[in-house]
């Protein structure tokens, strides 16, 4: 007797792939009837332009749609179940009125290209984000075009390098600390510059004096993340700011960290020239399983004439304009001007929370990842001592003496029903475990995930096997990545 | 604040609970002198019926008419319901980038099927998980052409669309690469004697879009050919992806010879509102043989351990997070819930819908221009056949629909760029040829 | 314990001498310091590189790791069938997981590499 194709479980758990669901015939869309006279394609065009068919793609009802997308939803990890504590994405709850704000048809259907009177709303949208984001950084000037984090670096470095240029020489080199994230050295080289690691100390923070060795007239900028991948401030940094200005030089700050300092301290107060903010961490635009993000640059009045065109002027009358007259600007860095959805969405969650709003948010968070340090750190190794703003690094060191390695925790993890945390970066803790669980969390939420953690840590030291083989309840297992990589499948075909 | 659970009480067992007195104890790590002692000078915090009016007032402010005919690279088509439908669902949009595989399948998997449908539509073997849009997406293009052929001299056609061709100046210009440009001819579609004599063996890629910024149709297979003669890759930039519905993929053919080696391009058409300019999101297929050059995310198809089928983020130490510097990009992100909006469109319209509403712009648009000449004095330029854009010259100076070309090519003077889709109706499109007529 | 017939260099490769010529690999410790391999970049026969020069490079799953060329020389031949099996470094990493067969360009070069003995003492230390 042959096997049956399916397995007896319910498709929910087990769903083709669209191309393998189709019906001839089957339908999900219709148009207006043609109100147009009708001719053939052939008598308007070249039939050597005409495509004859799309090999492989299915037909398929509504209800097939439906049920095919609504079925592989459920098969995510997603924040509004629970704790998502990924340490420096900053995933934290997306209030429901930023989605139907951006949906608004004055919004959604709007476009650039008109003329300056027929988008005031869009540019007072994008202004007012503009001047707020100023103001939480502390800096003079944003643009909004960014399209996401590493783009904003992009941006910015290129903003540096114009700057340098402008003075007669672009320099030659980009300084960057050993516990950056990869996108801040990919940035720089596609900027056109070397890349030139700084260690940390045994702190976890830049070592200054390695620091001021390597700063010389052939450095355009230091690339700094403050509060750093570890969640630690650094606390030089005026100092080494100082340092680096003196030989000309500039410094960027990655902002994917901004969610610790909202009205605390701002890196225009101490020595920023120009960084980049993540909409989607900090001001809780949807992370939309990868995207789209948002990575509007700030910068001090020196990079202004640089910025990418156009700008968003606000005129004497009231109103606003895209203004395109910039002489001295880097380009375009996106076609138009930057994700305009989530500005929207920012600008709603900045207004939802005010000043006050916003400093209680960095507060809270400081104070939730405080909570699970104190309560974890003596089942797990803590990468360093000082002190933690919005996240907590551990290292697998102490469960690596059972061969339960950082990966086992965090496949363990989702039996206990978690997301894991960011793991094996920052790249310089060996095993790294890097939590952040953002205000958005209650006490009860952190308090399981404590829980989840503690238990594990027993089974690590009582029965390694266990969390070796996690997860055991997910719908697949864990995929045999060396498999996948060797020989690569990335499209279905007909006949497999 | 609404969105913080922990209330005061909590707050104050946990610091104890911390061993900590205040709140501003934790932040003990950042030196006095740098701390903010006042407030943020923000506009004062506003409830949800306020957020309601401040939100909706603006965007009244916007003109959104469909009869605007405007299009140029983001273009208003039907957005079926059921798009939002699913994207509205909290499981996709907020969830993260899927590194975590076993409890992401359901962005993977949807991940998958668009790099298949990208491959089916562009006749690629392969396609990435999607870039930020067109236009960074044309860019990373000629970074991977530079990559793969060594070679540092682009040549890209005038009707590119403009603001791609200045993010790709943006993006190249600190990194060597040289890129000339080939003119236009009276028909609206590139010049291949021009590309011809410009060709030689040291010319990395020929750059091309079609249909082209006029909205004709280029003879991108030609061109490929071309191309390939010299040595040189083909690389074909598509914004209006709708297209893909009818017109002949550049990387079909029964010549290899013949087709491209780099498709890329805007899928916003596929679902995706034109949301002021963004989110949109941009593509990249090519051959197998290019697929270690390629930027951006990739998901493969697996097994688990015990052999069932599933999903994984794959071939990754191509990226930024692996090999910092010498990444093929520093790329991190992908247009994920866009990617989804476009394929849930796809399968929604399916092949024959969407054969249909190919034909619907083409016929409307060919409506449009037979009327503006039957019944008006101005002149629609460039004779090449046309997808859903046409060039009017204006005779005089009265007020006129679609985009002044003159930012881009002030050789056009006072010429406009038209869009008609299946959403105009022919009611639509009488009132405007009635406007320019009188 | 490393085979004792070979030299090897501090970046983890082994070169196997045979006359004028040599093949070249990656070490146990190596292969396992990496992980399951994925993919291999090697170069085409007929190129030429001097000693410590990077001649290709190896991938698992979440690591790239550049390769060194022992000594100068010219690349003769080229395992080809890690292209499709590249576990074979994993499996096999002193035989079927050879990279590359070279002609020795200055033979007394091999001087600066280490023994079996050294080498193995030199990954001890590097462990600690």
């Amino acid at each position: 007797m042959s096997k049956p194709e399916r397995t007896s479980t319910h498709f929910s758990m087990n769903e083709s792939l669209l191309f393998e669901e189709g019906s001839p015939g089957r339908c999900a869309f219709d148009l207006p009837q043609l109100d147009v006279p009708r001719k053939e394609m052939s008598e308007l065009m070249d039939p050597e332009l005409l495509r004859s068919e799309i090999p492989g793609m299915p037909e398929l009802s509504e209800v097939d749609v439906i049920r095919h997308f609504t079925r592989l939803s459920s098969w995510n990890y997603h924040i509004d179940l629970g704790l998502y504590p990924l340490g420096s994405c900053t995933m934290k709850y997306n209030p429901k009125i930023n989605e139907r704000m951006a949906r608004l048809e004055g919004f959604a259907l709007a476009h650039p290209y008109l003329p300056g009177e027929m988008i005031q709303g869009a540019l007072e949208v994008q202004k007012t984000l503009e001047n707020c984001l100023a103001q939480i950084s502390g800096m003079d000037a944003v643009t909004l075009q960014p399209a996401a984090g590493a783009h904003g670096e992009l941006t910015g470095i290129l903003m540096v390098r114009a700057y340098h240029q402008s003075r007669g020489n672009p320099r030659k080199k980009i300084l960057i600390p050993d516990s950056a994230h990869g996108t801040n050295p990919a940035s720089a080289a596609i900027a056109g510059y070397v890349v030139e690691s700084v260690p940390s100390n045994n702190r976890g923070t830049i070592d200054s004096g390695e620091l001021r060795k390597l700063v010389n007239d052939d450095v355009a900028a230091i690339m700094i993340t403050n509060p750093n991948t570890l969640g630690i401030f650094e606390s030089e940094i005026a100092g080494i700011a100082e340092s680096v200005h003196a030989h000309g030089a500039l410094v960027y700050m990655d902002g994917a960290n901004l969610n610790a300092m909202m009205g605390i301290t701002r890196p225009g107060d101490f020595g920023i020239d120009v960084l980049h903010i993540n909409l989607h961490k900090t001001f809780t635009t949807p992370h939309g399983g990868g995207g789209p993000g948002s990575g509007p640059v700030a910068v001090k009045k020196v990079l202004e004439p640089f910025l990418p065109y156009p700008v968003i002027q606000s005129n004497a009358n009231g109103s606003y304009s895209f203004n395109y007259d910039r002489p001295h600007s880097i380009g375009k860095v996106k076609a138009y001007n930057g994700q305009f959805g989530m500005h929207v969405r920012a600008l709603c969650y900045i207004l939802a929370n005010g000043a006050e709003g916003l400093k209680e948010v960095s507060e809270v968070a400081v104070l939730n990842a405080n909570y699970i340090r104190s309560k974890l750190k003596d089942a797990y190794a803590l990468a360093y001592d000082s002190p933690s703003l919005h996240e907590v690094v551990f290292s697998d060191r102490l469960q690596a003496r059972k061969d339960v390695h950082v990966w086992d925790i965090a496949k363990r993890l989702m039996d206990y029903g978690f997301h894991p945390p960011t793991v094996s970066f920052p790249l310089i803790v060996p095993g790294a475990i890097m939590i952040e669980p953002t205000e958005t969390e209650s006490k009860q939420e952190l308090d399981a995930f404590i829980e989840a953690m503690l238990a594990i840590e027993k089974e690590a030291e009582q029965n390694p096997e266990l969390v070796k083989s996690a997860p055991h309840t997910t719908r697949v297992g864990r995929i045999d990545e060396a498999a996948a990589a060797r020989k690569p499948v990335l499209r279905w075909r007909a006949g497999g | 604040m609404r969105y913080i659970p922990n209330s005061q009480a909590d707050r104050q067992r946990m610091l104890a609970e911390i061993g900590v007195d205040s709140m501003e104890q934790l932040f003990s790590g950042i030196p006095e002198k740098l701390r903010l002692r006042r407030f943020l000078d923000l506009p004062r915090a506003l409830s949800e019926p306020e957020l309601l009016e401040y939100f909706r007032k603006r965007a009244s402010k916007n003109e959104i008419d469909p009869a605007l005919f405007i299009g140029a690279g983001i273009y208003r088509h039907y957005i079926p319901i059921i798009i939002d439908a699913l994207i509205s669902r909290s499981e996709f949009y907020t969830a993260y980038t899927p590194y975590q595989a076993e409890i992401a399948q359901g962005t993977l998997q949807a991940i998958f099927e668009f790099q298949t449908y990208i491959a089916q539509l562009t006749g690629m073997d392969v396609a990435n998980a999607s870039l930020y849009d067109g236009s960074t997406g044309l860019a990373e293009a000629v970074l991977m052409g530079q990559r793969i052929t060594r070679k540092h001299k682009f040549l890209v056609a005038r009707t590119v669309h403009p603001e791609y061709l200045a993010v790709v100046d943006t993006y190249v210009k600190n990194l060597g690469i040289q890129v000339e440009f080939i003119d236009y001819t009276a028909d609206g579609r590139l010049d291949l004697e021009q590309l011809e004599r410009k060709l030689d063996t040291n010319t990395a890629a020929v750059v091309v879009q079609s249909p082209n910024f006029f909205g004709t149709i280029e003879r991108t297979h030609v061109i490929a050919e071309i191309a390939h003669k010299r040595a040189a890759l083909s690389i074909t930039n598509i914004c209006e992806a709708i297209s893909l519905g009818i017109l002949k993929p550049a990387g079909e053919d029964h010549s290899e010879a013949r087709t491209a080696d780099i498709i890329v391009g805007e899928v916003q058409s596929f679902g995706v509102p034109p949301s002021f300019g963004g989110p949109h999101v941009g593509f990249l297929a090519t051959r197998d043989k290019y697929v270690r050059q390629m930027p951006g995310r990739l998901v493969g198809m697996g097994k688990d351990f015990s052999g069932r089928r599933g999903f994984v983020l794959t071939l990754s130490t191509r990226e930024q997070h692996i090999r910092r510097e010498k990444a093929t990009s520093n790329i991190c992100t992908n247009q994920s819930l866009c990617a989804l909006m476009a394929t849930i469109y796809l399968a929604t319209v399916g092949p024959k819908g969407l054969r249909e509403i190919c034909e619907h712009n083409v016929l409307k648009t060919e409506y449009a221009v037979t009327q503006i000449r039957q019944r008006t004095k101005h002149r629609v330029l460039f004779a090449a056949p046309r997808f859903n854009e046409f060039v009017v010259q204006p005779a005089d100076s009265r007020q006129f629909p679609g985009l002044p070309l003159s930012r881009f090519y002030p050789e056009l003077g006072n010429a406009r760029l038209l869009c008609v889709t299946e959403i105009n109706s022919r009611e639509q499109i009488d009132a405007m040829v009635r406007s320019l007529a009188s | 314990m490393s085979p004792d017939d070979l030299l090897y260099t501090k970046e983890h490769e082994w070169l196997r001498i045979a006359g004028d010529g040599g093949t070249v690999g990656i070490t146990d410790h190596a292969q396992k310091e990496l992980g399951d391999i994925v993919y291999v970049e090697l170069p085409k026969a007929g190129t030429k590189f001097d000693s410590g020069e990077t001649f290709g490079s190896v991938e698992s799953v979440k690591a790239v790791s550049e390769l060194y060329i022992p000594v100068s020389a010219e690349i003769i031949e080229v395992n080809d069938d890690l292209g499709s099996a590249p576990e074979k470094i994993n499996e096999d990493p002193y035989g079927a997981g050879w990279m590359i067969r070279i002609r020795l360009l200055n033979k007394n070069e091999t001087a600066d590499l280490m023994s079996a003995e050294e080498y193995d003492e030199y990954t001890s230390e590097e462990k600690e």
